[in-house]
């Protein structure tokens, strides 16, 4: 947690839903159902711009999915989401990306025959040289790759890439693939970056670096938003944290504030967790069995 | 008597591997190296856009007695619109989809054209034979010379289709090159790799598929256009399914995602296949197989037997083609 960054919200109330002086992204009403499983049943949630807001729950809490709506790679039944200040409902991932909201996986999506440098170069929005007519003349874009990729030269040194400018995605290590992940959503300048996971299957010595690289996103003035069901990794960088269970947000506040949440301890251990064990049913049920 | 006239065998193989065939297969597989080496798009009816070039080209000129370079629009508006019509509905949808439309799209194509219903336009299974007049207007060579380097030798009508063919298909070769190393061939790869993670970058994936198989599927038009000026006739069943999979072969055989690499397949195709044919049909001949064990034609049959074995050792020694990156395969078994 960041004092400078939390002090934003310090007169904000731990509940759902509540207001935020300058929200960057609002969801509405946000559902989804799978056959008869309501997945997500968001009332209302808003982002704070300029801070790093961890989105946790148990698996199958329905974060994922939600990301999934708030990135338009997946569609709500019904409700409405804007992302700042505009109506983002119906809206592609591409344009989303365009418009500044750029996410990760939570299965890392390095383009393994690509190389490193130009996975990067990839990342970079508005590029004429795109243009399928503009394409085959280089001089029309040779300038703005330039300054591309001495972009993407500057965020491989930050991520300790550099080494590895050259060489195919597909050889990085799975940690390397999130740093270049990372990196590469970076080459966006995005206003908001949603990071689906970003410690899953990583090792624990690159997960300090990881962290750290999520700081710094936020330091430079860019939103953070991620999902995450280790509490431990949540603690130690949100700002604010929200709490999902069973599709709907239980919870959002401080990290202090939500540990101490009877809501938040339910959803994770079960609603019986502090009854005590009854042996006995154990034992009747190995002998009806026997 | 020697049992094998090398020089003979040498020199139609030449004639053949550097001639109107190859240079036809050449330009359908270079549009194919841009579907499936750069795009990823799985298109098995390479042989459908290569009628519509065919027939565009052909009705316009046969039926509708329109100038060469209005012809020519056509074949590649033809081309266009097959294009558009198979990836609209397509193109969002998983790659298999687009497989499964195409292959049976071609056939559609081909069924259509031989049809009775359109013999006012395509002539049915007759096909278009009276066009290549205006074509031949502008052909520089003289048609009872022959022309080419050492015994490799065309007569003129077949020398101008093959001096076509084969600017085509270098001028398709830089096309490629040039699209692939700017941004839009990043972006175009990058769909190949994974199209979400694309998506998730700002990149509309739909629109540079579309691109991709509109560019592919031209030049295959271009290929049916050649072909049509060197034979001087378009038949509909020439444009069956086994078509597309001969142009997958040269691609494979020569190296999917390289540039120069359905060039070189197509000439080693030709190549290869004339190679045992006149080899074979000179032992036959020549009395060392007894036509008892095999006959010329059954010669003709084998030689796709030896090709197919060719292409068979390919995959297991050198899965990338000949001019495949082994690097780049080896990143597909992780």
């Amino acid at each position: 947690m960041h004092a400078d960054r939390s002090a934003v919200l310090a007169g904000v109330a731990a509940e759902p839903g509540v207001p935020k002086p300058d929200p960057i992204l609002v969801a509405d009403s946000l559902q989804r159902s799978f056959g008869g499983i309501r997945a997500v049943d968001v009332d209302h949630l808003e982002v704070q711009r300029g801070i790093i807001t961890g989105l946790i729950g148990p698996n199958g809490a329905g974060k994922t999915t939600f990301f999934n709506l708030l990135t338009g790679f997946d569609q709500p039944d019904n409700g409405k989401k804007s992302f700042n200040g505009d109506s983002i409902d119906g809206k592609s991932p591409h344009a989303l990306a365009r418009q500044g909201m750029v996410r990760t996986f939570q299965l890392t999506k390095s383009l393994t025959k690509l190389s490193v440098i130009d996975n990067m170069k990839l990342g970079a929005r508005h590029q004429s040289g795109e243009s399928l007519w503009r394409s085959m003349l280089r001089p029309l874009w040779g300038s703005e790759e330039k300054a591309i990729e001495q972009r993407a030269d500057e965020l491989l040194v930050r991520f300790k890439l550099d080494h590895m400018r050259e060489e195919y995605a597909g050889t990085l290590s799975g940690g390397q693939r999130k740093l270049l992940e990372m990196a590469r959503a970076l080459m966006s300048e995005p206003d908001l970056i949603m990071l689906d996971e970003p410690m899953a299957g990583v090792n624990p010595a690159l997960t300090q670096s990881l962290l750290e690289h999520v700081k710094d996103l936020a330091g430079q003035g860019i939103s953070v938003v991620f999902v995450e069901h280790d509490m431990d990794v949540v603690r130690d960088i949100s700002d604010w944290v929200v709490v999902m269970a069973e599709g709907a947000v239980i919870a959002e506040g401080p990290h202090d504030s939500i540990t101490a949440n009877s809501d938040v301890i339910d959803a994770y251990l079960g609603t019986h967790h502090d009854a005590p064990l009854d042996v006995e049913v154990d034992l009747d049920w190995k002998e009806a069995d026997g | 008597m020697e049992s094998v006239d090398w020089g003979f065998v040498l020199e139609q193989t030449l004639i053949q591997a550097l001639g109107l065939n190859a240079a036809v297969y050449a330009i359908a597989a270079i549009g194919l190296n841009m579907h499936f080496g750069y795009a990823g798009l799985l298109n098995f009816g390479q042989a459908g856009f290569v009628a519509m070039g065919a027939y565009g080209m052909g009705i316009a000129v046969n039926q509708w007695g329109y100038p060469v370079w209005v012809a020519v629009l056509m074949g590649m508006l033809f081309s266009v619109g097959f294009a558009v019509l198979l990836g609209l509905p397509t193109l969002r949808l998983r790659a298999d989809y687009l497989a499964i439309v195409t292959i049976a799209a071609a056939e559609i194509v081909r069924l259509v054209a031989r049809s009775t219903a359109l013999r006012d336009i395509t002539r049915g299974a007759e096909g278009l034979n009276e066009f290549i007049g205006p074509f031949r207007e502008f052909n520089p060579f003289n048609p009872s010379a022959t022309y080419g380097i050492w015994f490799v030798q065309y007569r003129g009508n077949t020398f101008f289709a093959v001096v076509i063919g084969w600017t085509l298909a270098a001028l398709f070769v830089l096309i490629t090159y040039l699209l692939i190393r700017s941004p839009w061939g990043r972006v175009v790869k990058a769909i190949r790799e994974d199209e979400l993670a694309a998506r998730a970058l700002g990149k509309n994936a739909y629109r540079f598929k579309m691109q991709a198989l509109i560019i592919g599927g031209v030049m295959g038009g271009f290929a049916g256009m050649v072909d049509a000026i060197g034979k001087a006739t378009v038949q509909p069943d020439f444009f069956g399914a086994a078509l597309t999979f001969f142009f997958w072969l040269v691609l494979i055989l020569g190296g999917v995602g390289r540039v120069w690499a359905p060039i070189a397949g197509s000439i080693l195709y030709w190549g290869l296949i004339t190679f045992v044919q006149n080899t074979g049909r000179q032992l036959v001949d020549n009395g060392v197989i007894r036509t008892t064990i095999m006959d010329t034609n059954q010669i003709d049959q084998i030689r796709f037997w030896v090709v197919g074995g060719a292409l068979a050792l390919l995959m297991v020694y050198r899965p990338q083609g000949i001019f495949g990156s082994r690097e780049e395969m080896a990143l597909d078994a992780r």
